[in-house]
């Protein structure tokens, strides 16, 4: 039996599938959590279906990506998805992240929110995911606009699912700083609507490159490519427009910090990438040197996130600061301006929304075991209490710091390799180096917190369900087999990026 | 020898201390002048008479003034910046194509196929309903899912939180307004609409343009296509239909018909036949299939294909959402 | 280049008015006039759509018949459609974004009294003291 049509049809139907599931979410009933495992589930298939395609791109004899037509008409008059090997490989690593995210604090929600707020919780895990997948395949520029508005509100709902003043105020914070970057990206949109006529990304390239040949409207498209790349640095917490990050993520709810900062940070770049290369393509941005500005952006990114995540007593701002010095990584990638260095981007990408999840969710489980304290001193012996939460916290900080066999391995092993072919290795090196001491010098001491036996003795062990257990022992492996398994990924990643353009 | 030894040491100590006798042939110093700075110096910090350094100052003054001046400084860059951003935005529109030129590169194939063939292609006699219902139509249900996003979202913000008892006030809203010694009701007052029977302009007009503007609305939803309008259009009116009615006979009035049920219900299933109408198109279109949806003659009510059916639901959709906006916002409850 | 802003006039309207939104988003405290800000450069963005889809001498892209009842379909005859379409969009994102950042401002004000987000950090860290004191107090009487 011929199974192509399904790997065709996947970038249309894993998408399609989430928002139908969002749009019935409200009108199934609340009883036994039917809700969310109903997300769950609609998560999973989207799984086995990126992963079938994956397959399909990866075997395939000419792994070149399609385009595929939303509706009756090609390219030009009719919106588009493009699903190459990179597209494939970061839905399914999204898709994934996303399930274990969820099920890993299947147990937290209940403790936290009403059944009717769960029930709409799930509807914006449906959204968001639809939004990180659309975001992912689309080659429409006006349809990444549209789905960037959907991350968003749904984005800011999610952390003020528990009304608490401290999630209110950072949810209007995120909101307001969002919708900053919303208005940048429209203006830029608008621009560059006049310019090319065109709002499909391969048609836009053509018209681009024709202008910078005759050197017509050359501030014009600088002013557009500032504004795209300085809106959507602002929804992906690039340094110095992180500051509501730690609030936004360190005061929700478990479930919700995991999914914002390992997911929906990653569609924001992964658009800008996309913009970078398929938009303009990267002889037009260093042209224009926005690759520079992305690079120092990175570099600053890196040491000043660590700096700040020195200071956080809260475990929960910590990790959430440490997720500004990893975008900052990705931005250093994406600054090198070679196709390398976006692959090694892109394979940061992958593991950043593996572990950060993780540690979220074990910080959830470990914080669970001491009263629901987030205060570093407050965890001290929690280790012993909890030990699948403790082993993912000690792997995710051992992956964060960069140790051989871990996945921050891997990735910081390609960023490396990727900055010695270019001018900048110093540069990249030293904040690649400085910000793995830093790295260490803030997970080490939390690591060694869990594992004080101190005051802290007369905790009771509070026994947490299997999915908690499971969902985090998966995360472990995927952890390890992408930290030592990680060549076939970057030669999967390095290919998707070739045809990527 | 024990005594002489004591008092010697007591004079020794007094001595130390000094405040024993002194001896004869000591020189007493003059008394010296209290601020000569080479002789002595005095502690700064408490002396009566020290000047304040001008770093002391400083510090002085920003612990004072320090959040101040980071605001005027935070007011006074901001201005710059967006100076800085409207004169580099002014240089670029100067750059642009010209206003109103037909040879502007906007006005290219996308826009011929558009206006040539989209009466045919799509049936619809208003080129815009047929551009984006059904050739970027995808994004259109994005569009359509950023509102339900939104609804969604401002029902549970506002319509799910732990409130005060709300049935007491209800009560007492609708017993008398003799309840307003209770501070908790003085406390919810303004929010809780207080309708008197005798307002008989509002309820006139509201029964007099209610049907007109529900007609209005339906007429603006159905000829979407025909004419400028459409579902969303259409929708905006006849939520202000709802929100004129529970304005003029309360909120309770409207919720016997139109409760959080009903709008969730009537929202979702709107959606999904959107959403499955429109999952059918776009399937058979991307797979080359005929989807067999018949266009008809341009110009007639049913004609255009999914266009009419579509915008019906987005009317649904959006009339309950605005509507329900309105009541979340003014009661904390649809 | 002053005589090509008077000929890109609109668009020159829409970015001084897309810049006065951004002032008012930044110098703003009260949150309610920063969504109003927000509201402003979203409409600065439409208005300059709209005016990249007009074109001079020409028709709202609504099919017109001619005197023998065919439907006109020249390219001459009609503005494009395309930045209506972009236009509507946008109009009901900005809807649906300006009702939820409402919602988050009305319940900050439930919360803290106040709509300005700096002052409601203020009050925040108050009150988060004045529990800690209250809960080691607690933890002394146990002691105790």
């Amino acid at each position: 039996m011929n199974l192509d049509f399904i790997a065709y049809n996947t970038p249309f139907i894993s998408i399609f599938l989430m928002m139908a599931a969002a749009i019935i979410t409200p009108i199934i009933p609340q009883e036994k959590r039917l809700p969310e495992k109903f997300s769950c589930l609609c998560i999973f298939i989207n799984i086995i279906l990126s992963g079938y395609l994956v397959y399909f791109l990866a075997t395939a004899p000419e792994n070149i990506g399609f385009n595929y037509p939303v509706g009756h008409f090609p390219a030009p008059w009719g919106n588009e998805l493009r699903a190459g090997l990179l597209e494939a490989v970061l839905a399914l690593i999204f898709c994934v992240a996303m399930f274990l995210s969820v099920t890993g604090n299947f147990y937290d929600t209940v403790n936290e929110i009403s059944a009717r707020r769960r029930q709409i919780l799930s509807v914006l895990i449906n959204l968001l995911t639809a939004a990180l997948l659309a975001l992912t395949y689309t080659n429409d520029i006006f349809t990444a606009y549209v789905f960037i508005e959907i991350n968003t509100i749904a984005a800011c709902a999610i952390v003020a699912v528990k009304e608490t003043g401290g999630t209110i105020r950072a949810a209007l914070r995120y909101m307001v700083m969002s919708l900053v970057g919303s208005g940048i990206i429209l203006l830029s949109i608008c621009l560059l609507y006049g310019l090319t006529g065109h709002l499909l990304m391969q048609y836009m390239r053509l018209k681009i490159s024709e202008l910078v040949k005759t050197g017509m409207y050359d501030l014009p498209l600088l002013v557009s490519v500032a504004f795209m790349t300085s809106g959507l640095a602002v929804k992906s917490a690039l340094y110095p427009f992180c500051f509501w990050l730690p609030d936004a993520h360190g005061n929700s709810i478990n479930v919700s910090s995991a999914i914002l900062s390992g997911l929906v940070l990653k569609g924001h770049i992964f658009l800008i990438i996309k913009v970078f290369f398929r938009v303009f393509g990267l002889d037009v941005i260093s042209a224009l040197r926005m690759d520079i500005v992305i690079f120092i952006l990175g570099c600053a990114a890196i040491i000043m996130g660590s700096v700040h995540a020195l200071k956080q007593s809260n475990i929960k701002r910590l990790i959430a600061w440490s997720s500004v010095a990893q975008v900052g990584y990705i931005f250093l990638g994406l600054g090198l301006n070679s196709e390398i260095g976006i692959a090694a981007a892109c394979l940061h990408i992958v593991v950043h929304s593996l572990i950060k999840p993780m540690l979220f969710t074990s910080a959830g489980g470990l914080s669970n075991m001491a009263g629901h304290n987030k205060n570093l001193h407050d965890l001290a012996g929690t280790f012993y209490l909890n030990k699948s939460a403790g082993t993912a916290f000690i792997v995710g900080a051992c992956s964060m710091i960069g140790i051989p066999a871990f996945a921050g391995f891997a990735s910081k092993f390609a960023l490396t390799a990727a900055s010695f072919e270019s001018n900048l290795m110093i540069f990249a090196v030293a904040a690649l180096g400085a910000s793995s001491l830093l790295n260490a010098l803030y997970y080490i001491p939390a690591v060694l917190v869990i594992f004080a036996r101190g005051k802290n003795n007369n905790l009771e062990k509070i026994k947490l369900p299997l999915s908690f257990h499971v969902s985090i022992w998966i995360f472990i492996a995927l952890n390890f087999l992408i930290g030592l398994a990680f060549i076939p990924l970057l030669n999967l990643i390095t290919k998707g990026v070739s045809v990527f353009g | 020898m024990n005594d002489e030894i004591k008092i010697i040491w007591l004079k020794f100590f007094n001595w130390v201390m000094g405040n024993g006798p002194r001896p004869e042939n000591e020189i007493i110093p003059p008394e010296l002048p209290p601020d000569l700075p080479f002789t002595r110096t005095p502690d700064k910090k408490h002396s009566r008479f020290h000047e304040i350094t001008i770093s002391e100052r400083l510090i002085q003054w920003l612990s004072l003034h320090g959040l101040h001046v980071f605001a005027n400084f935070y007011n006074i860059l901001s201005i710059i910046v967006c100076l800085l951003i409207i004169a580099l935005m002014l240089m670029t529109v100067a750059d642009l194509p010209p206003f109103g030129d037909f040879h502007n590169p906007a006005n290219n194939e996308v826009v011929e196929r558009y206006i040539k063939a989209g009466a045919r292609e799509t049936g619809a006699e208003n080129i815009v309903a047929g551009m984006i219902l059904d050739y970027r139509a995808f994004d259109t249900f994005g569009e359509s899912a950023v509102l339900f996003t939104g609804a969604i979202t401002v029902l549970m913000i506002l319509g799910t939180s732990v409130k005060k008892d709300k049935s007491e006030l209800k009560r007492l809203h609708l017993k008398t307004h003799s309840g307003f010694e209770d501070r908790n009701f003085l406390a919810f007052a303004p929010s809780l609409h207080i309708y008197r029977d005798d307002d008989a302009i509002l309820r006139g007009v509201a029964s007099l343009s209610i049907p007109v503007i529900i007609i209005m609305g339906c007429v603006v939803i159905i000829s979407g296509h025909l004419t400028p309008g459409g579902g969303f259009s259409g929708g905006a009116i006849l939520s202000t239909a709802l929100i004129l009615c529970a304005n003029a006979y309360g909120f309770i009035k409207v919720h016997e018909f139109f409760s959080e049920r009903t709008f969730i219900v009537s929202s979702s299933s709107a959606l999904s036949i959107y959403a499955l109408a429109k999952g059918y198109s776009f399937l058979t279109g991307a797979n080359h299939i005929n989807s067999g949806i018949p266009i008809g003659t341009i110009g007639d009510i049913f004609s255009a294909g999914l266009i009419l059916p579509l915008n019906i639901c987005v009317g649904i959709v959006v009339a309950g959402t605005l509507y329900g906006f309105y009541a979340l916002f003014s009661e904390g409850e649809i | 280049m002053f005589t090509k802003l008077l000929l890109n006039h609109y668009e020159a309207a829409a970015v001084i008015l897309s810049g006065i939104g951004l002032a008012n988003l930044l110098l703003q405290k009260n949150m309610i006039k920063k969504i109003i800000g927000l509201n402003i450069m979203d409409t600065a963005a439409y208005l300059f759509l709209a005016a990249k889809g007009w074109v001079a001498g020409r028709e709202a892209p609504i099919l017109l018949q001619d005197i023998n009842g065919e439907w006109i379909t020249r390219v001459d005859t009609y503005v494009n459609p395309v930045p209506a379409g972009l236009v509507l969009t946008g109009i009901v994102v900005s809807v649906s974004v300006t009702a939820v950042a409402l919602s988050l401002t009305l319940k900050l004000y439930e919360k803290y009294g106040t709509l300005n987000i700096d002052e409601a950090l203020l009050a925040m860290t108050e009150e988060q003291k004045i529990h800690e004191a209250i809960s080691e107090h607690a933890n002394e009487e146990i002691a105790i």
